[in-house]
């Protein structure tokens, strides 16, 4: 294995985001933070979900599972479409590089920026309210594996698109709506039956679930299941990424 | 001779367009080796091919021995390749780049400090390290491009046609730092637009059209081969003829009331035979001379035959 060119290509992608960190991580916490402000603001008194859990506190762990997912998906996907698009991916090709090792770097950066930013929004969050811990390793696993996943998204989508606006349309019209329907906001015991029973074909719903899981202990269906079908999609989604890699899908031509 | 590069009947299919056509090439080590063709002949997706920027449909190519399909590790290694292109990731200093380069080729940032080094001050780089991408002129992308390619220590350098909308001082600034590079063992192989350059530089010449290798020599046997059968006859004349003699009129080339350029076949009496009919037709010749053909007119024919 190519050891250090697997920590070059993961430094670089870390660089990159790290030299926009206005734009890669400030802007989407403050962006969180507003959600919570307003949200809470105007839901607090009128909504309960779990028993003995404020709405302002069970919308944290949403609003930071929502950031993580959008933001492991637009680090790899955008790296890809600009490189792409600039024509500096020839560099990295060139390079003894694995397809292993191509997407193990761009997940493990993906990975990072999610946990930062999902970091970002906590230690800002715990100033509104105070939010309990029920298992550190349980949150720590679902923001992991989460990222994973949608880090794996964003290289699918970032091989896949050739201009700026296909990247657009899969974020506008996959990754928000999905994220957004997926129990931020509310517990899907509170859908019509139809909607329940969509929710659970949304792969995002599972993360969130588990992710809050981890801080009061309550979800929606269990959190193993949850993180079974987490892993499942993962798997899926690795090996796609991993067959579009290996085979130089709309990179080698 | 030790092959640098070895091209066994590689074929590359787009659909239905056959963009190279079972060529076979080896390029020695050590060896200045010019690729020419018109646009679109398939040099480009040939050194793709090399470099595993493109998938061959069928055939082998091997860099420094190893494949480049079942090896690519290895033969990655041995080969630097500058883009045609002025590709850069605008978010990096040129510094930033180099190190980043050598680190996907497996060089650490310390192991590899003086030879970064070294490619900035032997491409005049040194005073821009730390600036971005974005803010280097043309020229000096150009160089970091090179420096690029050459920042793992390969033995086998392609440049792309690196010299396209250069001007003539870097050019030529260039070419020194290149010519330097082959002196100290690197195997070269160009591909450019200015022949002149292929002339000046290349030991030994392919030339590609529709996919195919239609020549391939020593830049001597090439130009003896033009030169001993075609010439350029530039005439002189006292006054203005009336109408070039019809037997010329394919021949030339160019004229103006009193100058003529005649493209000449040689062979025993072609010269005294275009005299003779120039004098039938009434001229009063002044002036002659002729000239060799150069590689742009070998080039020319190829092409132009191979069409």
């Amino acid at each position: 294995m190519n050891l250090t060119g697997f920590y070059t290509l993961t430094y670089k992608e870390l660089l990159r985001f790290s030299k926009v960190a206005l734009q890669t991580v400030m802007a989407p916490v403050i962006t969180a933070l507003l959600y919570l402000l307003v949200f809470s603001h105007v839901l607090e008194e009128h909504v309960q979900v779990f028993d003995g859990v404020s709405y302002t506190a069970f919308l944290i762990p949403g609003l930071i599972m929502m950031s993580i997912i959008q933001n492991a998906f637009a680090n790899s996907s955008s790296s890809l479409i600009q490189s792409k698009v600039t024509g500096n991916i020839v560099f990295a090709l060139l390079a003894p590089l694995s397809y292993l090792e191509f997407y193990l770097a761009f997940v493990v950066a993906a990975m990072v920026r999610a946990v930062v930013v999902g970091l970002g929004i906590y230690l800002g969050a715990i100033w509104f309210v105070e939010l309990p811990i029920h298992s550190f390793g349980f949150i720590l696993l679902t923001a992991v594996m989460s990222s994973m996943v949608l880090g794996s998204v964003g290289i699918i989508a970032g091989i896949w698109a050739e201009k700026f606006d296909h990247m657009a349309g899969f974020q506008n019209f996959i990754i928000m709506p999905l994220s957004f329907l997926s129990g931020v906001f509310y517990s899907i015991h509170s859908l019509p039956e139809f909607w329940q029973v969509l929710s659970h074909y949304n792969p995002f719903f599972y993360m969130i679930d588990a992710f809050r899981w981890g801080f009061f202990g309550q979800s929606d269906v269990s959190p193993w299941f949850s993180v079974s079908m987490i892993a499942l999609v993962w798997a899926v989604l690795a090996l796609v990424t991993l067959w579009m890699l290996r085979t130089g899908y709309k990179l080698r031509d | 001779m030790t092959v640098a590069i070895d091209i066994q009947q590689v074929h590359k299919h787009y659909g239905a367009n056959h963009a190279v056509r079972g060529i076979d090439l080896q390029i020695a080590q050590g060896e200045f080796f010019g690729l020419l063709g018109p646009n679109g002949a398939g040099k480009s997706t040939l050194i793709n091919i090399i470099a595993g920027l493109t998938r061959m449909s069928s055939g082998s190519v091997s860099v420094m021995g190893h494949d480049v399909v079942r090896n690519y590790r290895q033969s990655r290694q041995c080969l630097g390749v500058v883009p045609q292109e002025l590709v850069f990731d605008p978010f990096f200093s040129v510094r930033e780049l180099l190190e980043i380069q050598a680190g996907y080729f497996g060089k650490d940032r310390r192991s590899n400090r003086a030879w970064v080094d070294s490619l900035l001050d032997g491409l005049k780089l040194s005073d821009k390290a730390d600036a971005n991408m974005r803010s280097l002129s043309g020229g000096m992308k150009r160089r970091v491009l090179i420096a690029q390619a050459l920042v793992h220590k390969p033995q086998v350098l392609i440049l792309d046609e690196p010299t396209a909308g250069v001007d003539v001082e870097l050019r030529t600034s260039l070419w020194a730092f290149v010519q330097g590079l082959h002196n100290d063992g690197h195997t070269i192989i160009l591909t450019t637009h200015y022949l002149e350059e292929a002339e000046n530089l290349c030991q030994r010449i392919g030339i590609i059209n529709q996919g195919q290798l239609i020549a391939l020599d020593t830049k001597q046997a090439l130009l003896e081969r033009g030169m001993g059968k075609h010439a350029r006859m530039f005439v002189e004349l006292s006054r203005p003829l009336a109408q070039i003699p019809e037997s010329l009129q394919a021949l030339c080339k160019q004229h103006t009331e009193t100058r003529l350029e005649i493209s000449l076949e040689r062979g025993q009496g072609a010269i005294m035979a275009v005299l003779d009919t120039l004098r039938a037709a009434g001229a009063d010749v002044v002036d002659l001379k002729t000239e060799e053909v150069d590689l742009e007119d070998i080039f020319i024919e190829l092409t132009r035959r191979s069409a």
